[in-house]
């Protein structure tokens, strides 16, 4: 079982850092893993973009040409992605800042408003680790608690109010799909 | 050791550090930008010397100080870069001096791109500068394997007093992938250099230079070096390969071509076609006899570059026209897929008609 | 008895290739007499270049490591961070060092790298057989300036030395010639006090030594020596150019001097 999944936003949502969370866990949870960012010229123009690939076996290519799945936190990566994403795959959408009505009949949409989601939770700063919860909870690559802890024994959030913070970001992204996938 | 998640760059520099490197001389391109950034802060923790140079011209050149002072020393770059490292590399070989070069190929010629590519594989293998020498060149395919040929490069470097280097790509350097780091080598129980300029005390002058003015002198110099290519053939030629066994059409890869490769042919393997992977793992010296071999089972070769093709021509003088030798060549910086990969297998596979019953297919 | 003169230790007992009249075998004496007098034989590494003194390990009874063309700071700068306790001096001519090197010299300079640097200047490619030099002055005729330098067509002399002196890790910088018994002392004072600097780890230091090349001119020896007097120091003037050592001048200045 291999799935490959892209990142992409805006430099400063802290997109590489979901694509680096999400690699991190899966490898500590014993799978093959590779995480590749877009760089050089490609990231000058202030969008970021990396792709993570989780496997049971050799990874091939760390490249992406059809992901299974795609994090989209700005307009323009669903402008990037949106025919890219293979048939059947799912795009999870940071509906805060994407009102494009443009869809694929042939792809699942998943829509949560994390900036507006963060802005409750008090950090405007956690809507990524929120899309977080909300992939784990679509795509079961990963599970919250081990993205939980990751965040705890790596350093990524090291302070514990931090660390309690994100751990509740994990959760209302989580609940956040939870509620309207139900 | 414990795993650790690790961009490719950053694995180059930290096994360098493990390597015993103290030295390390660059200059800023992408995409290797990087190795230097790491080396500026690590170097710093172990007490050792980091110059960002003018130019790649001078780093080379203080890798050639270092060099010929003792010290572990290691430079990196990505292809313009390396192109204008040649001249040092050169006199490198010359002097017999033992260093490390990598270099993450970026797409060329000119300044290209900063795609990953496998471009620069002649200027690697076949010397690269001016004069008749070698590089003793490694090509990893992970990012486990780019620590584990950094240390070995450093080795080979001192025992054969050899220039060596480490071809990657621009992914290489840019991806992460867990690794596993070997125990660090303790710089101070390195074997001694006994050819060292350290100071003439209670000893000769030494000299190290590159230059013979008497024709004859430097000829039995060049063939000094020539035994030692030989020895290196002799004993370093590294490959590997996987489901040769009952192969009818093998596909020679090597470093990011390989691992694409290796995914290709487990989906063709599904679908009952016989195809193996021949990865060579030192590009010089190129496996040339073991691939030979594999040319008396299997006719058939389709060489995977990411390039316009050049290891094709040293398959094609390694099988000595035992087998037909195709090239499915991507340059540019494309990074084709296995998927795209497996399309070119399956059209060879069975335009060949390898899928018929018989020895060796429709060989 | 006693010996009164005698060849450096540090300098072999072998014929030098130079031609006659050239000022190479003079500063290479000077360069280990400099070398014996402090007493850093023992662990002093030299640097020779690719020009007429690519053949200074001959010569010189040091360690010695050849650099590619142009790059022998830079050589230096890596042999000097692997052993910061030698003695590490480069010698190069003026093509090596203030052409296919000016930036090798420039950014040795300005990290204050501590290492010597003697740079010959004669005003000519001596070994490639006479053509011009960075620091071939207007109307000098060279195999490459038939007719003389024209300084609107080749570009008027260049003056690396000064150009080096806004480097801020350049603490010693200083022009002499070897013209005569008198600057030849001078010279010597210069050379010594450049490695002085490197043994106290101050900073970069260079000795630019102003030479006749008699052949390539295509003077007989005194007319090129009195043309380095009278000629060469025009665009070359001789002196301190920086000297941020701290040093007393110390009694061995001579009042007036008349550089």
């Amino acid at each position: 079982m291999t799935v490959k999944t892209v990142f992409s936003g805006f430099g400063g949502q802290g997109v590489l850092l979901m694509g680096y969370l999400l690699a991190l866990t899966a490898m500590r949870q014993g799978k093959e893993v590779t995480y590749l960012p877009a760089y050089g010229a490609e990231m000058r123009g202030g969008t970021a973009n990396c792709t993570v690939v989780v496997s049971d076996g050799p990874i091939a290519s760390p490249v992406a040409s059809s992901p299974d799945y795609a994090v989209i936190m700005n307009n323009p990566s669903l402008l990037k992605y949106l025919n890219v994403v293979r048939q059947g795959g799912v795009m999870l959408l940071n509906s805060s800042l994407i009102h494009s009505e443009m869809r694929r009949a042939d792809v699942t949409f998943v829509d949560v408003p994390v900036n507006d989601l963060a802005r409750e939770l008090g950090e405007a700063r956690s809507a990524n680790v929120i899309m977080m919860g909300a992939y784990a909870q679509v795509t079961g690559v990963v599970q919250i608690e081990h993205l939980s802890e990751t965040l705890a024994e790596t350093g990524l959030g090291k302070k514990p109010e931090v660390l309690e913070l994100n751990r509740r970001a994990l959760t209302v992204g989580a609940e956040a799909v939870a509620k309207a996938t139900q | 050791m414990t795993k650790k998640l690790m961009r490719g760059s950053h694995v180059l520099g930290e096994a360098a550090v493990l390597a015993g490197c103290r030295y390390y001389f660059g200059y800023p391109i992408t995409p290797q930008n990087e190795v230097p950034e790491y080396m500026s802060r690590r170097l710093l923790e172990v007490g050792g010397t980091f110059i960002q140079a003018e130019s790649e011209l001078a780093s080379i050149n203080m890798v050639i100080g270092a060099a010929m002072a003792g010290g572990r020393v290691m430079t990196s770059s990505s292809s313009p870069g390396i192109s204008l490292k040649q001249e040092g590399i050169s006199y490198l070989a010359g002097q017999e001096l033992p260093a490390v070069i990598a270099n993450m190929i970026r797409g060329g010629p000119g300044l290209g791109n900063i795609a990953p590519s496998q471009s620069d594989y002649f200027q690697a293998t076949r010397g690269g500068g001016h004069g008749d020498y070698r590089c003793i060149v490694l090509a990893p395919a992970s990012i486990q394997e780019l620590a584990d040929m950094t240390l070995q490069a450093f080795d080979l470097a001192d025992k054969y007093r050899n220039p060596v280097m480490i071809l990657g790509d621009g992914m290489m350097g840019q991806m992460m992938e867990p690794v596993t780091f070997p125990e660090p080598v303790d710089p101070a129980k390195l074997p001694e250099k006994d050819w060292v300029l350290d100071g003439a005390k209670d000893r000769p002058q030494r000299i190290i230079l590159s230059m013979l003015l008497d024709p004859k002198i430097l000829e039995a110099h060049n063939y000094k070096l020539v035994r030692k290519y030989d020895a290196v053939r002799e004993n370093e030629t590294a490959w590997e390969m996987t489901d040769c066994d009952d192969a009818r059409l093998v596909v020679a890869a090597y470093g990011t071509a390989a691992r694409i490769a290796g995914g290709a042919i487990r989906r063709v393997r599904q679908r009952g076609l016989k195809v193996g992977l021949f990865r060579p793992k030192t590009l010089w010296p190129f496996p040339a006899k073991p691939l030979e071999e594999l040319s008396h089972r299997v006719r058939h070769i389709l060489t995977f570059e990411l390039c316009a093709g050049q290891m094709v021509e040293d398959v094609q003088l390694a099988v000595k026209g035992q087998a037909e030798v195709k090239l499915y060549g991507r340059p540019g910086g494309v990074i084709p897929t296995p998927e795209d990969v497996a399309h070119q297998i399956s059209h060879y596979y069975y335009g060949a008609h390898l899928d018929e019953e018989g020895p060796g297919g429709g060989a | 008895m006693k010996q009164v003169f005698a060849r450096p230790k540090s300098l072999k007992p072998a014929a030098t290739h130079y031609c006659p009249g050239c000022g190479h075998s003079i500063i290479h004496r000077l360069v280990a007499e400099v070398i014996d007098e402090l007493g850093i034989q023992e662990r002093t590494i030299g640097v020779p270049p690719a020009g007429c003194a690519v053949l200074a390990y001959n010569y010189f009874d040091v360690d010695m490591g050849e650099a590619p063309h142009g790059r022998a700071v830079a050589v230096a700068t890596g042999i000097k961070r692997v052993l910061p306790d030698r003695v590490v001096f480069t010698y190069q001519g003026d093509g090596d060092i203030a052409a296919i090197g000016t930036a090798e010299s420039i950014h040795a300079a300005n990290r204050g790298e501590k290492i010597t640097a003697i740079f010959v200047n004669n005003a000519v490619y001596g070994m490639t057989g006479g053509q011009m030099a960075p620091t071939t002055v207007p109307g000098l005729v060279t195999t490459t300036t038939p007719g003389g330098r024209q300084v609107n067509r080749d570009g008027a002399p260049l003056d690396l030395t000064q150009m080096l002196a806004v480097a801020k890790g350049a603490v010693y910088l200083e022009r002499v010639a070897v013209s005569d018994p008198k600057h030849i002392r001078q010279a010597k004072k210069a050379i010594k006090k450049a490695f002085q600097v490197q043994l106290d780890g101050l900073g970069f230091a260079l000795v630019e030594v102003l030479s006749a090349c008699p052949t390539n001119w295509k003077m007989d020896s005194i007319t090129a020596w009195q043309w380095v007097k009278d000629s060469m120091t025009k665009d070359f003037p001789l002196g301190v150019i920086k000297d941020e050592t701290g040093y007393d001048a110390g009694p061995e200045t001579e009042a007036g001097d008349d550089r």
